[in-house]
């Protein structure tokens, strides 16, 4: 398992992939998903955000991942519990609040970012994955396709199905598997009788890489590689990041039903955030004051967007029937005909 | 103009558009080299090479999954899904991932798809290479579903759907492929999505149909036409989105409608259509609307086949007995 950074965020694996200023940079994004997700929850929790996913505990994966794209070229798919990196990769924070309240905009890719919508159907996001990668390739273009999943994705035929057409089109696509040891309550030994999840990629061809999901540096350098192998044309990689789901998998989960606590209060400790503090602390990138800057500075950020969120106006339901075909046909337009008759638009 | 029959006309659309426009990926099971195992895309690998012209791996799925990144990174891919009965392998990939991918990204995003699938009776083939899945798709808002029967609009509507902005599933009559022959023109030309074509004109029953049984509604409608019944034959073309006005027309004339499906019968689009024409003429029908399709049961083995599904004479039947009411 490739690791750069011990718990106590002492390097062991040689010298740090990137700069201080990047590792910040890395940090910064971290804690501002944490503190999305926090925020999320506490807002869901008091009824003024539907049901949702937090990332919490997962960020260093999903941004070391997203560090090593060029979001110029490069293409980030997810599932849904990959906030984070999406963030890094460009995606606007006042759309992530927009996402928990529900409002369609959220699912709109802005102009000119390379990044599919939030994928419900897990591992569905796969095949089109792959598809887009095969694509990018018959194309000569340079890009690279990142594709988010998790555990419990790697028992979906869509998984197996999109590695195997990866394998054979010699597409140039990092599979990344965030492993975070449950599928809502099931646990990685029910999900798999494999040693481990990266070693599935042996049978598609590829190489298959398991590192620290909670190492920022590891996941980082690890996607970096996969990446530079695909753009060279050596196809695909399958990165297994081993992390642990902090927090719930969705606020209608109840993990006190399933999660031992010991096991909970063992990965606490690992916390990839808690693991860069320190890094950055013995480096002497950052102080205790710098710390509680960068933290001040992602609450008043949130709070901005959070702010602006709110002022987005709400959806019009005429909306949904324009965005069915390029066209709706007549038998939908008499369908939108009856939502304004009964004044619902 | 040249008589073709429903396989050439497929190949012929799929040759055109493939050198008129080289955004055109053709890819599927057994596409390529063999020229597919109905020879659809036979001769394509060779004259477009094997970067245009694609062998998948066997998976629907991927298929399906694939078409959507393909059409995201710019091409216009046209897949072919072997038998329509296996697209279920790939149902996620083409109902709850392909149909949705505009309404997905709220308008940001498209897919110019088009999924080519023969389906249906009559080549002696096992379950689920014969069996008329359609209304499985035509449930799913955002995906067109077009089931037409003659040469000419195979050619037609095959190239209006690779040049329509959304994904179409494209299906083909495996009874129509060598059966069904036609006057094709050699050149481009497209037919509307979404419109019916009166395939007889007639003016006591209106019978209703698509794919091929459309063949069966029109010798059903020549053997009424003996016993002194005028019948009207709708060829439907395609499913969704519906020609609602020109069932309403028709129907609205003749005042009588029988409905013909190879699907069997519950929760058929046979079912669907009778609903529609309900909406819109219920004050012209002078009798109940009749539906002839296949029983409540999966596709039988070969010996067993004649008599699922419907022919010219139940057809026929219902016709008669809907002039009685």
């Amino acid at each position: 398992m490739v690791r750069y950074l011990d718990e106590d965020g002492e390097l062991v694996g040689g010298e740090p992939p990137m700069s201080d200023e990047m590792a910040l940079a890395g940090y910064t994004v971290m804690l501002k998903g944490r503190r999305f997700d926090e925020r999320s929850v506490s807002l869901q929790r008091q009824g003024r955000m539907v049901t949702l996913a937090p990332g919490i505990g997962q960020e260093a994966a999903t941004v070391g991942a997203a560090m090593a794209l060029d979001n110029k070229t490069d293409w980030f798919v997810p599932q849904y519990r990959e906030l984070a990196g999406q963030l890094w990769h460009g995606y606007p924070l006042r759309r992530a609040f927009l996402w928990h309240v529900g409002h369609p905009i959220a699912f709109q890719v802005p102009e000119g970012l390379k990044m599919l919508p939030f994928q419900a159907a897990i591992a569905g996001q796969l095949p089109q994955a792959a598809g887009l990668a095969w694509g990018l390739k018959l194309k000569r273009d340079p890009g690279v396709v990142l594709a988010v999943f998790g555990d419990g994705g790697t028992s979906q035929g869509d998984f197996h199905e999109a590695m195997n057409l990866a394998g054979v089109m010699q597409a140039p696509i990092v599979f990344l598997c965030q492993n975070n040891g449950w599928a809502i309550s099931t646990t990685i030994e029910q999900q798999t009788a494999s040693a481990t999840l990266a070693q599935k990629a042996v049978a598609y061809g590829f190489p298959g890489v398991q590192c620290d999901g909670n190492d920022l540096f590891a996941v980082y350098a690890v996607v970096r590689e996969a990446a530079k192998r695909a753009r060279a044309g050596e196809g695909p990689t399958l990165v297994e990041a081993i992390t642990y789901r902090l927090g719930l998998h969705t606020t209608a989960d109840d993990p006190t039903r399933y999660e031992p606590p010991e096991m909970h209060d063992q990965w606490v400790n690992r916390d990839p955030l808690l693991r860069m503090q320190r890094y950055l602390k013995a480096r002497g990138v950052v102080d205790a004051a710098r710390l509680e800057q960068v933290e001040s500075d992602v609450r008043e950020e949130l709070r901005v967007a959070w702010d602006e969120a709110q002022n987005e106006p709400a959806p019009d339901p005429r909306q949904y029937f324009e965005h069915v075909h390029a066209e709706p046909s007549d038998r939908l337009k008499r369908q939108l005909a009856h939502v304004r008759k009964d004044g619902n638009g | 103009m040249a008589e073709l029959t429903v396989v050439e006309a497929v190949n012929q659309a799929l040759s055109l558009e493939m050198s008129r426009d080289d955004r055109v990926l053709v890819f599927g099971e057994d596409v390529g080299r063999t020229g597919g195992v109905f020879r659809a895309t036979d001769g394509l690998y060779e004259r477009f090479g094997a970067d245009r012209v694609i062998d998948t791996p066997l998976s629907e799925g991927v298929i399906a999954g694939a078409a959507i990144g393909l059409a995201l990174a710019g091409w216009v891919p046209v897949a072919e899904i072997q038998f329509l009965g296996f697209a279920h392998n790939g149902f996620n990939q083409v109902v709850d991932q392909l149909a949705r991918v505009r309404y997905r990204s709220a308008g940001s995003l498209s897919a110019q798809v088009t999924i080519r699938a023969p389906y249906g009776a009559g080549v002696r083939a096992p379950e689920l290479h014969s069996d008329a899945f359609e209304a499985h798709f035509a449930h799913a808002p955002g995906l067109k579903v077009v089931a037409a029967s003659t040469p000419h609009d195979i050619k037609g509507l095959l190239l209006a759907s690779i040049r329509d902005p959304d994904p179409v599933l494209f299906l083909e009559p495996l009874r129509g492929y060598r059966q069904v022959r036609g006057e094709v023109p050699d050149g481009d030309y497209t037919v509307e999505l979404g419109k019916a074509r009166i395939a007889r004109a007639g003016t006591d029953v209106t019978v209703v149909a698509w794919s091929a049984a459309v063949q069966v509604a029109l010798q059903a409608a020549e053997d009424a036409q003996a016993q002194g019944i005028s019948v009207e034959v709708i060829d439907l073309r395609t499913l969704v989105p519906l020609d609602v006005a020109a069932l309403a027309e028709s129907v609205t004339r003749t005042g009588r409608a029988v409905v013909v499906q190879e699907a069997p019968l519950t929760a058929g689009f046979g079912a669907e259509v009778v609903a529609t024409i309900q909406e819109e003429a219920f004050f012209s029908l002078q009798a109940p609307i009749r539906r002839v399709a296949a029983p409540d049961v999966p596709y039988p083995v070969q010996l067993l086949e004649e008599a699922y599904a419907p022919n010219a004479e139940r057809v026929l039947e219902a016709i008669v007995s809907t002039t009685r009411d």
